[in-house]
């Protein structure tokens, strides 16, 4: 059972082949066989998920179901639910237990989900290899001496081991899609302001945004349902028509346009997965479309104007964990300024500090300019790139990582480094456009993720792209032996 | 050496909405601690803002009301800062773009008329409230207040003296109350003030160094604060010293304003767009919609009051002070169809008086517009006499009867009829031959001693004008 | 760019985070590396490029003036740190 996606769970459970009890009750099973050797989840929520099954079957059993009702998902532990602790993977929210849920998790509760746990993540979604999380890093199945990516490594390991067919993650400059890769998974960031903010701890407000991670792009359509549409508590929320995805999935890809940048195949690209895109494009040609090289000059920039918006946000975003409301707070603070320095230094972990520290520098007196509102400019010109390649093609395809996934350790010294990690997936958040990535074939035994962009609110015809290449292909069906057999 | 003293106010409003300006929270003043703060305004992770129609028209409608440019596109940013009334570690407010910028009002200060810039007025959420009573060692934070809608308005280092700040102060409040975006309540610290208040040799161009005096919530804090202030700074200058760039708090106790150092070491607020909120656009149709809601303003309703009423410049600066005020005169001056000035001597006389003894606003007075109305109706017909009337007024502060009932139960109806004044007189004039002998010999001053006794008789009610012109027929 | 470990502990104070006396020059050297990769952005001519705060060319949605949220201090006091008589306790503030 636990191989079946949650299309064919869906159907499995509307014609009664197995109750949403018992599928949960499965999943429950493996988690608790397998997730010793993997840390994906921080917080298994065993006795709701039964009560949810439950109330599923019920549901199912009156005719009232919709395309998740009774499916198992989990949810990245950045989004808030109610009763249950919300950790963003830190020490400082390590006892916190949320009073409301987040939009996203709302959405899956009334779509009839059911909530297996809480996943494991980089510490406030700040890491790209799941090292910075107070949990401890979370094991990739396919080979457990690498890391999953990041920050929604729990998500896309728990997805690859077969532990949950689908997960949420969030992306502020690769967070669904790096993993995803890593993890031999499909994965899609939405439009920025597709999918409601509220109750999503924030890491940089402007790049943020939620969406689902599964195996296929059939059931990122599913949930990407559920999880998009307008929500009033979230001002950046765009009030929009959400189209049926699913239905888009078959359109036929004769005479899509494909772009392939120059600068995504440069220095720095592990020539195998170079070899591995170019793969997938000839297969996208055999479906109909056609290539055309194209640029994205300021491309280079975008790490770099990255790491100056993201921090800054951050260090803001994060001021409000001071040890008053809520979360940690340190013992006997002698006075106000204690309270503050050593709630905030024994709750956030090194990366996170790290981060504040830049952004509360680049923001400071004297700096701003320099940093904050020249990179806000680059932002534009990295925006114009790609309105500019919209003209012409209809999807830009390239690697979703340099790399596969690299071993424990390998890069946790060196900041610089990591954040090099996510220098294709980047550009995509500042300009605030969909993205996803596909898996397109192995690298040395571990997944290689290939990354398909589109114009802003086309996630429509990316997952239609995704879907018709993986009814062509089979390298979403693998699965991590020994794990998932 | 002579000194001028520079000052701006940044005036702290209160905007009057029903909910916050970024969450669905009660604004209600005086509710149990923390009863009034939801999750957003607790800064709980993964919570968002939403702006607030209702602060957004209030901020449009002030700045119409002093003639400023309402920005097409304004921005908000956050200040960032720790403290604990503050829970989200920075505060929504706008920074470079402000929603209302370059306005002006004009102040009346010993009859001179001056116009005073107002550079900007600004959107902002207000913090929560230490609450500094020992919890052992302990300070308590209540975030009710957090997130309260504030306008936040800046004036033009333009004014020279604190009865120039104040009287500027004033006109702000009495706009504000006319405007109704704002209750004007100073004590629960819906209208304060800060003052920035410099000093530099009279003639001098460049401005001294200056003091931020913060939290500053009546007009006579305001008022002793900024000349404390200014002593304080001529002092210094005087002997030789120099002037900090500091915040300081006025302590109304002590009479005196001292540093507040805390305030000062974190003074690097990074100011940056707020990424969870989007430029705030504000369309020609939306100001139209608005300006269509102005009431008549304070100077517009002045000029107004001395055209239509014919009232001294004096009488309609003081029957405009307040809408209240000026609503009441003209409800009475509506109802009793009487003489305006006679309408205005009574509200600015009788009624002012009692009301003041009271301690009450013109809006809870016990007399209501409509029995003063009656009152002064019986005043005009000559019903009774102004002198009468006096206590005709006192009897109704005291009770809720009207004018009439009073008269007639009092009987204080006047007597005209010339028959009847003139037997009175006659009976006078019979039991008294010495004075009438003594008047008719060329002492006139008796004339008063005549009028007395007939008042007395009549026990006040003849009517004056009457009584006099018989009088003089009689006695000749 | 080159940071201190002076200026390290400045900015930590800014963002009030204790940093342990010994760590004040690992973190300046980690930052003094990222703001020299962050360097690059200089190389570009943005005179002329206005600013892009938000990915979305959208504006602020306004939100009705009413009251809809209702009092639910003890559920968001139940995990809160120090409490006492429904308000927050924190060391003493002296202004």
């Amino acid at each position: 059972m636990h191989h079946k996606t949650i299309a064919e769970l869906a159907t499995g459970l509307e014609r009664k082949e197995f109750s949403s009890l018992e599928l949960t009750r499965a999943c429950l099973e493996r988690i608790t066989r397998l997730d010793t050797r993997l840390n994906c989840f921080v917080t298994v929520t065993e006795e709701t998920a039964l009560a949810q099954a439950q109330a599923a079957d019920e549901r199912i059993a009156r005719g009232a179901a919709s395309a998740l009702t009774g499916v198992p998902i989990a949810q990245k532990d950045i989004f808030c639910t109610k009763g249950v602790r919300t950790s963003c993977g830190s020490r400082m929210l390590d006892n916190f237990i949320s009073p409301y849920d987040a939009s996203v998790v709302e959405r899956f509760n009334a779509a009839g989900a059911v909530m297996l746990g809480k996943l494991n993540m980089d510490e406030f979604a700040m890491g790209s290899s799941n090292e910075t999380s107070f949990y401890g890093p979370v094991k990739n199945p396919w080979n457990t001496s690498t890391v999953p990516g990041g920050s929604s490594g729990g998500s896309a390991a728990s997805i690859a081991a077969r532990l949950t067919p689908g997960a949420t993650g969030t992306d502020t400059g690769g967070s669904i899609r790096q993993p995803a890769a890593f993890c031999g998974i499909t994965g899609i960031k939405p439009t920025y302001g597709r999918v409601s903010r509220w109750g999503m701890i924030a890491f940089a407000s402007s790049l943020d945004q939620a969406g689902p991670m599964a195996r296929t792009a059939e059931d990122c359509a599913i949930m990407l349902q559920a999880m998009a549409g307008f929500d009033e508590r979230d001002s950046t929320c765009v009030d929009r028509p959400v189209p049926d995805y699913r239905a888009a999935l078959g359109n036929s890809l004769e005479g899509l346009r494909i772009g392939l940048p120059t600068e995504f195949f440069g220095e720095g690209l592990d020539p195998a997965i170079a070899s591995l895109i170019q793969d997938a494009v000839d297969e996208y040609k055999r479906l109909g479309a056609t290539v055309k090289e194209i640029s994205l000059p300021n491309m280079h920039l975008s790490a770099p104007a990255y790491y100056v918006v993201a921090p800054a946000e951050c260090s803001s975003n994060l001021a409000r964990f001071d040890g008053v409301r809520f979360g940690h707070r340190c013992e006997n603070p002698a006075d106000l300024a204690d309270l503050y320095t050593r709630s905030r230094g024994e709750g956030f972990g090194a990366e996170v500090k790290r981060r504040i520290l830049i952004g509360t520098y680049a923001l400071s007196a004297g700096y701003y300019d320099a940093y904050y509102l020249k990179a806000q400019k680059i932002r534009r010109l990295i925006s114009e790139d790609f309105r500019r390649a919209f003209e012409e093609v209809d999807v830009i395809m390239g690697p979703t990582a340099p790399s596969v996934a690299f071993e424990f350790g390998a890069k946790s010294a060196d900041p610089i480094a990591m954040y090099l990690s996510d220098i294709y997936t980047i550009a995509v958040n500042l300009a605030g456009l969909p993205g996803m990535s596909v898996p397109v074939g192995f690298s040395n035994g571990l997944p290689v993720g290939m990354q398909i962009i589109g114009s802003y609110f086309s996630e429509d015809r990316l997952l239609n792209v995704a879907h018709r290449y993986q009814q062509a292909t089979d390298w979403h069906t693998r699965a991590p032996a020994g794990i998932a057999d | 050496m002579e000194w001028e003293t520079v000052i701006g106010l940044e005036i702290h409003a209160q905007l009057a909405t029903r909910s916050k300006i970024f969450s669905g929270a009660p604004t209600a003043y005086g509710a149990e601690p923390n009863t009034q703060a939801c999750a957003v305004d607790l800064g709980l992770p993964g919570v968002l803002p939403v702006l607030n129609r209702e602060a957004v028209r209030m901020a449009v409608k002030f700045g119409l009301a002093i003639g400023a440019e309402i920005s097409p596109v304004s921005v908000f940013a956050r200040k960032n800062y720790f403290y604990p009334d503050l829970p989200k570690g920075y505060q929504i407010s706008q920074y470079d773009l402000p929603v209302v910028a370059r306005g002006q009002l004009g102040i009346n200060v010993d009859g001179k008329e001056l116009t005073i810039g107002v550079t900007r007025a600004h959107l902002e959420e207000d913090a929560g409230k230490s609450l500094h009573e020992d919890f052992h060692g302990y300070s308590g934070i209540d975030l009710n207040r957090a997130g309260t809608p504030l306008l936040e308005i800046v004036s033009e280092p333009d004014l020279r003296s604190a009865k120039e700040a104040v009287a500027y102060m004033k006109k702000l409040h009495a706009l504000v109350r006319y405007l109704e975006i704002c209750d004007g309540n100073m004590q629960e610290g819906s209208f304060r003030c800060d003052a920035n208040v410099s000093i530099r040799p009279k003639g001098q161009e460049k401005f001294g160094t200056r003091a931020e005096i913060k939290n500053l919530n009546s007009f006579r804090f305001v008022e002793k604060a900024i000349n404390y202030e200014i002593e304080r700074q001529i002092e210094i200058l005087e002997s030789g010293g120099q002037v900090i760039q500091e915040t300081r708090l006025y302590d109304s106790v002590k009479d005196e304003t001292r540093s507040m150092r805390s305030k000062e070491e974190a003074n690097d607020y990074r100011y940056f767009p707020d990424p969870d909120l989007l430029p705030l656009e504000i369309s020609n149709g939306f100001i139209e919609e608005v300006k269509a809601t102005l009431p008549e303003l304070p100077d517009a309703k002045r000029d107004r009051f001395k055209d239509q009423y014919g009232l001294s410049d004096y009488d309609a600066e003081v029957l405009t002070a307040t809408r209240e005020v000026a609503d009441y005169f003209e409800s009475v001056v509506k109802d009793s169809g009487c003489d305006p000035k006679l309408c205005a001597n009574w509200v600015m006389g009788e009624l002012a008086a009692a009301l003041n003894k009271a301690g009450l606003e013109i809006e809870q007075s016990p007399v209501k517009p409509d029995r003063l109305a009656g009152l002064i109706l019986r005043i005009s017909d000559k019903t009774i006499s102004g002198n009468t009337a006096k206590p005709v007024f006192a009897s109704m502060w005291e009770s809720n009867d009207d004018a009439d009932t009073i008269i007639e139960k009092q009987d204080l109806k006047q007597i005209t009829d010339t028959g009847a004044i003139e037997a009175i007189i006659d009976e006078i004039i019979a039991a008294n031959p010495e004075q009438l002998a003594q008047y008719r010999s060329g002492k006139d001053k008796l004339f008063g001693f005549f009028v007395g006794q007939a008042m007395k008789a009549t026990q006040g009610k003849a009517n004056p004008a009457q009584l006099n012109e018989l009088l003089k027929q009689k006695l000749q | 760019m080159s940071l201190s470990a002076a200026e390290v502990n400045k900015i930590a104070w800014l963002a009030r985070l204790a940093i342990d006396g010994d760590k004040a020059e690992a973190y300046a050297r980690d930052l003094s590396q990222i703001l020299g990769f962050v360097e690059q952005l200089g190389s570009v001519d943005t005179s002329q490029v206005p600013p892009m705060a938000h990915p979305l060319d959208e504006a602020q949605r306004l939100r009705p003036d009413t009251a809809t949220e209702a009092d639910q201090r003890s559920l968001f006091q139940a995990h809160a740190p120090l409490v006492e008589a429904g308000l927050y306790l924190v060391p003493k503030v002296i202004e």
